[in-house]
């Protein structure tokens, strides 16, 4: 106990900072990975082959764009961008500097999940809307999007998982957060208690973020009596 | 009234080429309770897709109320399909809205405003008889239910034509009944025209004034609903009677 109390006093105001600046990235960056991904997304729905607007060289290029994207590791990203992220936030370090490369790396990911999720929506409920004289924006935003929604959120919370684990690595090169006080303590100064306290910290975040995202889904879904 | 000039509508890969509707000319007059009949793969399904355009015809004419309709594209064939219902197999409602919000979807693509489209949405469930379920969701209706909810929506722009395709084919017996008295008090007493698609005799002969039979693609035989059944002159005609009786007995 009273370890627990000395561990607390030491280390309670840098863990709780970093526990903030991991949860304000991650959501930042979840929020902007979703204002790029999800246009990009039903464009490649909408572009495809079977889609309402097909254009084969369009959907293409789009699709090489995201899969170059997704190919490209995050922590070599991390520090190809430095400069983009520099000349967009007028810094490369701290939350604002780890935003931009979380933002980039997980919009074509947002991108895949938001296609993969208007695909789920029956093909049978588009062509009824376009029987009823639906515009193709309509159908997006009236059909696609508002049928796909419980599946929307349940990306939402795999894409803020996936980005805490990224925001550790953003860590790294300066970003602060859960990640950057793993690496200083707990690789570097051998401190195996203050590692292992920002573990059991992300454990706690991940599964309230699922619950949360489970919830919302399962709340938002009226195919549920 | 709708008519149906050579349609063609034609499926091309390397190797072959395949007539989903093969010369097709067809009159429906205002008013008619028109069957299509045929069994699955005959082509009954893409031919009452041409008639909205959901699928576009490679050669003919679709001609409805005697203006050609089959390049219209852009805002003109939105005007159009407004003036058509449909009706499908699957039902086809929203899952995500309740039962009201579907039936307000065609006039909510019109910008129409919330107030009159509530209300005539609500007439129509009060019509289709569902006006206490008004606030469910599709997934606590049961087929039947899901299907009137359909119609009511089909019919919420006040359509002078009703699509129906294979409506009933996923009911059972007493609610197919039931369903197809629902279309019959529509084209009788709201005198809108229904075109209904089936691979049931039985279906078209409880609605339907006029029928016509198609097989591969070709339209068989066509006249009204009494001379076909009372004498058939297709192949095709004959074996569907056959089959059917042979069912019934």
């Amino acid at each position: 106990m009273e370890w627990l109390q000395g561990f607390f006093a030491q280390y309670g105001a840098l863990l709780a900072q970093g526990t903030w600046d991991t949860v304000v990235m991650t959501f930042v960056s979840t929020f902007f990975s979703y204002v790029l991904g999800i246009p990009i997304g039903v464009l490649v729905v909408v572009t495809a082959a079977d889609g309402l607007r097909p254009h084969r060289a369009f959907n293409a290029v789009l699709g090489w764009i995201v899969n170059i994207g997704r190919s490209i590791p995050f922590i070599i990203l991390l520090v190809a961008l430095i400069p983009f992220t520099r000349w967009v936030v007028g810094t490369s370090l701290g939350v604002p500097g780890a935003i931009v490369p979380l933002v980039i790396a997980a919009a074509p990911f947002v991108a895949r999940m938001v296609e993969q999720s208007l695909r789920e929506v029956d093909p049978g409920l588009v062509e009824a809307a376009q029987s009823f004289g639906a515009s193709t924006w309509q159908i997006v935003y009236k059909v696609f999007l508002k049928e796909s929604l419980p599946s929307l959120i349940r990306g939402i919370s795999i894409t803020f998982i996936t980005l805490f684990g990224y925001s550790a690595m953003a860590g790294t090169v300066g970003a602060g957060g859960l990640g950057d006080i793993a690496i200083r303590y707990g690789y570097q100064r051998y401190q195996n208690d203050v590692m292992f306290a920002t573990i059991i910290i992300l454990i706690i975040l991940v599964q309230i973020v699922q619950s949360c995202g489970d919830l919302a889904a399962r709340k938002l879904d009226k195919r549920n009596r | 009234m709708i008519q149906i000039e050579h349609l063609f509508k034609t499926y091309s890969s390397a190797q072959s080429q395949h007539h989903a509707l093969n010369d097709v000319s067809l009159t429906v007059n205002d008013g008619d309770a028109f069957g299509i009949i045929g069994e699955s793969g005959a082509g009954k399904s893409t031919l009452v897709r041409c008639m909205n355009l959901l699928e576009r015809p490679t050669s003919g004419k679709v001609i409805i109320d005697g203006k050609d309709v089959t390049n219209l594209s852009g805002k003109d064939l939105i005007e159009l399909r407004r003036g058509i219902g449909m009706i499908f197999q699957n039902f086809s409602l929203f899952q995500q809205r309740t039962v009201l919000r579907n039936v307000m979807f065609p006039l909510e693509l019109q910008h129409a405003p919330k107030g009159e489209s509530e209300t005539r949405a609500r007439e129509l469930l009060d019509m289709v008889g569902l006006a206490d379920k008004a606030e469910n969701y599709p997934v606590q209706l049961s087929g039947g239910q899901q299907q009137r909810v359909a119609i009511a929506r089909a019919l919420a722009t006040k359509p002078s034509i009703m699509l129906c395709d294979e409506a009933t084919s996923a009911l059972d017996t007493m609610t197919t009944h039931a369903i197809l008295d629902l279309l019959k008090s529509i084209n009788k007493e709201l005198g809108v025209t229904i075109v209904l698609i089936t691979h049931s005799l039985a279906v078209a002969d409880a609605i339907c004034n006029r029928i016509a039979v198609i097989d591969a693609g070709r339209i068989v035989e066509q006249g009204s609903t009494h001379e076909v059944f009372e004498h058939p002159q297709a192949e095709v005609t004959r074996a569907l009677l056959g089959m059917e009786s042979q069912v019934l007995a």
